[in-house]
């Protein structure tokens, strides 16, 4: 059974939720900024296991004995494990600071513990690692703004890199109002969604743009609502499968993806709510008629695929 | 005929599961224990030091799975990680400094196997457990190191040609000479065009003085013999290590990365790593007796030293002639009679103090002593008591034959090899560019297995979710799909074995949403054979159509998709490429399963015949 919502007739709905969202991520981002890993702003972390379980606040109280005023202790996936983190120190190498940290824990447990993890980024490492990730998110909205706009047209192109910017911002809201930490992997993460936001929006698009050339009648905006219909089912599928996987990554993946999977969580629910509400809205906003695709481009992509054969088949079927 | 491959396209999708299936195979064999046996100067094994190794197992009655020997090296399998250790204890005791021993988990892959050339996943430090460590070669220093090399140099060279200068000194990143008039000056000009070729020279045109800098070509070649010169000394502790497959490579141009793989003292590797070396020359004291010295008697003004390889004792002079920090370079080579020799190139202090030695020196034999701070942590009495430890060795022991300065030669070594070994140890410890740890990422053994052992459960989870899923709700079609995912799955870590790309955690996330979104082609296929069905087609119709209309959007969306991972391989460093290796090979391999795995099974199962219901 297909669906009949009339989902851009909600879009003022739409738009002052994601207004709302956009606000309180921008908001937060601004006030207190993401809690940003070592990765990026450079220091050491060292994760530790005992046997028994750590105490906290006497392993507080011996690494500041230790000199280690600055570090912060916390539980890490089990009581027995502990993540220490140290901020950057001038003139004393990672080496020595991480095994001098050691061995302060190990005197607050009377214990040797099994060395777990040690991280350790410098600096200039931190800085080169911002400049590239930002770099990164820049160059594949600006690849996708390109594709699209060569692919469909250039309203689509704006359509999905203002889906695409949504979300991004929304999720990197998320993890700045709840200081969840931001590494690499977060980074990696909302690269990630960005794929699959645009994956979601394409397929949408897709149909918008054979619908337009297939029906003769009706407004762009009821093309556009029967398309967001036709291909709901599909959008529905996909986000639960893909889901369901995140969702045993996020519980079952161990700590260190932990933050990795709730990004893409994040990223996938509010992708395929973008994908509906915000990236068609803007093509309609932006004032799409059907003559924006009718273009010759059809005998060009004629060479390309033999499929599209199949299609003109079926707008030449009365 | 509708929903019907040729022959040749069943046949191409059925070789590529068949081949897919051989190169995944590997994967489930797991490791053996082993322990990697080469010898410590690099040189191929002889014949006796196997037959050696294999006995000293063999009397210990240590059971070995299997032993493999290759060109370099010799790989003894066990059975299991007792054994492994005890013969990695026994091994490095007996054979200490003739043979390293490193311990290694060999994969187990059947002969027929690796001769079709397959072999298992690389597994990242993260999943296996080791050490990275990015190290940045202070380039600043190493370019004011050459800078004050050159100033002493050029006065000498003044002095020696007998112009009085008024001052040698930095000046904006030059070396200012002021002289004492034009014709001095003049003289200068062309002592220093004839000696320093390497420098540009600049004059001033109403004082005289000359301003010298670097050329552009001696900076870059600087830096890159910092660079080179700091990866042999790293290359050297790391063999020390013993670590079965160390990586040692220049990243940028003023950049190291080691990565220790397996390692399981990871403050051990640190501290060898961070290990600092000097040398030094000394004059052997030939007046004295060394025996006498050894049992105690050491005559004042001299040392009992050992040497590296033999232990034989030497008494040395206390009084050193050079440091290695006057070295400028040492390299091997092979002297005028074509035996092999170590040329030793030294910087002007360096060359004055040798020179005077040897001149009063001549036919006296001189020493050089290699000298290592090193942190050892010991356990003692239950507790990590860190020492330390300066050990002093002598590396090489040689006659002097002719007064000589900046530069001479060893001579007389036995090999080439032999040559090889003591210019790395010259280099070792003369003046390197300093080293900084501007990254590290450690791993700890049990967390590299956890990471595995989690990793493959979340896979396994969502995969097995997805499947059911699929399934209730597609029903034949479902199982048509999951079928093709399994084969994606396959195919996946197939070309990841192939590539021998390195697996990360980050990488097995790659892979589970590559799961999760392969899906999506056959979603997006059976929505569309739905929805040709409503549209009152035949169900033959319907198949047929449904995937050429879903092929273009699918192309798109994976297209975009792939777009993604390819900017993020290239800005990405280690676990964000893992990610994105491991993305975009599943968003291609997901393509070829999804549309033609499933549609030939497809085509099996309902083309060609009469059909009244799909099962979708």
């Amino acid at each position: 059974m297909t669906t009949q919502i009339d989902f851009l007739g909600k879009r003022h709905l739409a738009t002052i939720f994601s207004g709302l969202l956009l606000i309180a991520s921008i908001v937060s981002l601004a006030a207190q900024g993401l809690k940003l890993g070592i990765d990026f702003t450079g220091g050491t972390l060292v994760e530790i296991g005992y046997q028994q379980a750590v105490d906290l606040s006497k392993m507080r109280a011996t690494l500041n004995e230790a000199g280690f005023e600055d570090s912060v202790v916390q539980h890490f996936g089990t009581s027995q494990e502990i993540l220490i983190r140290l901020k950057p120190k001038e003139g004393v190498s990672d080496a020595e600071l991480s095994t001098a940290v050691t061995r302060a824990a190990d005197k607050a447990m009377a214990a040797q513990g099994d060395i777990r993890r040690v991280e350790f980024v410098g600096p200039q490492v931190g800085d080169e690692l911002t400049e590239d990730g930002g770099l990164a998110l820049l160059y594949s909205m600006f690849g996708i703004l390109i594709y699209v706009a060569w692919r469909f047209e250039y309203k689509f192109a704006l359509g999905s890199v203002a889906a695409l910017a949504h979300d991004v911002i929304i999720t990197l809201g998320f993890f700045s109002i709840l200081q969840m930490e931001f590494d690499l992997t977060v980074l990696a993460a909302i690269l990630a969604v960005i794929g699959y936001s645009l994956n979601d929006t394409i397929v949408v698009y897709d149909r918008i743009r054979e619908n337009f050339r297939l029906m003769r009648k009706g407004s762009a905006e009821n093309v556009m609502n029967i398309s967001l219909n036709q291909t709901l089912s599909r959008t529905l599928m996909t986000s639960l499968t893909t889901l369901l996987v995140l969702v045993a990554l996020a519980l079952l993946g161990g700590e260190i993806i932990h933050n990795f999977a709730i990004a893409l969580l994040i990223g996938v629910v509010i992708g395929t709510y973008s994908s509906i509400f915000v990236a068609s809205p803007v093509v309609l906003a932006l004032g799409v008629s059907k003559e924006d695709l009718m273009v010759v481009e059809v005998e060009v992509e004629g060479a390309e695929f033999d499929m599209i054969g199949a299609e003109r088949r079926d707008i030449d079927r009365p | 005929m509708q929903n019907h491959f040729p022959f040749w396209k069943n046949l191409l999708i059925l070789a590529v599961l068949v081949l897919g299936i051989v190169y995944a195979l590997p994967n489930l064999f797991g490791d053996d224990p082993s322990v990697q046996i080469s010898s410590s100067d690099g040189t191929a094994l002889a014949d006796t030091q196997v037959a050696r190794v294999e006995k000293a197992l063999q009397t210990a009655a240590i059971a070995t799975k299997a032993i493999e020997r290759d060109d370099s090296k010799l790989l003894v399998r066990f059975q299991d990680t007792n054994a492994q250790m005890q013969a990695a204890d026994l091994l490095r005791h007996e054979f200490a400094g003739k043979l390293t021993v490193a311990l290694n988990l060999a994969p187990a892959t059947p002969s027929w196997l690796s001769a079709l050339g397959a072999s298992p996943m690389y597994l990242g430090l993260d999943l296996r457990g080791g050490v990275h460590f990015l190290y940045q070669v202070d380039m600043a220093a190493a370019i004011k190191q050459a800078e004050e090399r050159y100033n002493s140099d050029v006065r000498a060279a003044l002095r020696s040609a007998k112009i009085r200068y008024k001052s040698v000194s930095f000046d904006n990143g030059a070396i200012k000479v002021v002289l004492r008039n034009e014709k001095d000056k003049q003289a200068a000009v062309a002592i220093i065009d004839d000696e320093f070729r390497k420098l540009s020279m600049q004059e001033d045109e109403d004082a005289p003085v000359i301003y010298l800098r670097l050329a552009e070509a001696e900076i870059k070649a600087l830096k890159k013999f910092a660079l080179s010169q700091n990866i042999t000394t790293l290359r050297n502790r790391v063999n020390e290590l013993g670590v079965s497959e160390p990586v040692i490579q220049q990243q940028g141009d003023s950049r190291i990365v080691v990565q220790l793989p397996g390692i399981q003292d990871t403050a051990r590797a640190k501290e060898i790593l961070g290990t600092t070396a000097t040398l030094e020359y000394r004059k052997v004291d030939t007046q004295h007796d060394v025996q006498r010295a050894l049992s105690g008697r050491v005559p004042l003004g001299s040392k009992l030293y050992y040497e590296r390889d033999t232990k034989a004792p030497v008494l040395l002079k206390k009084r050193v002639i050079i440091t290695g920090d006057q070295i400028v370079d040492a390299s091997s080579g092979l002297d005028q009679n074509g035996s092999a020799s170590v040329n030793i190139t030294l910087n002007g202090i360096g060359a004055k103090k040798m020179g005077k030695f040897t001149k009063d020196n001549i036919g006296q034999p001189m020493a050089v002593v290699f000298i290592e701070r090193k942190t050892t942590t010991k356990m003692v009495n239950g507790k990590k008591v860190e020492r330390k430890e300066k050990v002093e060795e002598v590396i090489s022991i040689a006659t002097v034959r002719d007064a000589f300065s900046k530069r001479f030669q060893t001579t007389g070594l036995d090999s080439t090899q032999e040559a090889r070994k003591l210019s790395l140890l010259l280099r070792a410890g003369s003046l390197a560019a300093p080293l900084d740890i501007v990254e590290e990422r450690t791993v700890g053994p049990s967390l590299g297995q956890d990471n595995i052992d989690k990793g493959v459960m979340s896979v396994m989870v969502g995969f097995v979710l997805v499947l059911i899923f699929m399934a209730v709700y597609y029903k034949t079609f479902g199982l048509i799909a999951n079928l093709a995912l399994t084969f994606n799955l396959v195919v996946i870590i197939a070309v990841l074995s192939m590539l021998q790309a390195t697996l990360t955690l980050p990488g097995i996330a790659g892979i589970v949403l590559t799961v999760g979104m392969a899906v999506d082609a056959n979603v997006l296929i059976f929505e569309r054979i739905k929805e040709e069905l409503r549209n009152g087609n035949s169900p033959q119709t319907s198949i047929f159509v449904g995937y050429e209309k879903a092929f273009a959007t699918i192309f798109d969306a994976n297209i975009t998709t792939l777009l993604v991972a390819l900017v993020l391989f290239g800005f990405g460093t280690g676990p964000i490429k893992g990610f994105a290796i491991t993305l975009a090979i599943g968003i291609l391999t997901s393509m070829f399963t999804a549309i033609l795995g499933s549609r030939m099974v497809i085509n099996w199962i309902y083309g060609n015949r009469r059909i009244e219901k799909l099962s979708i």
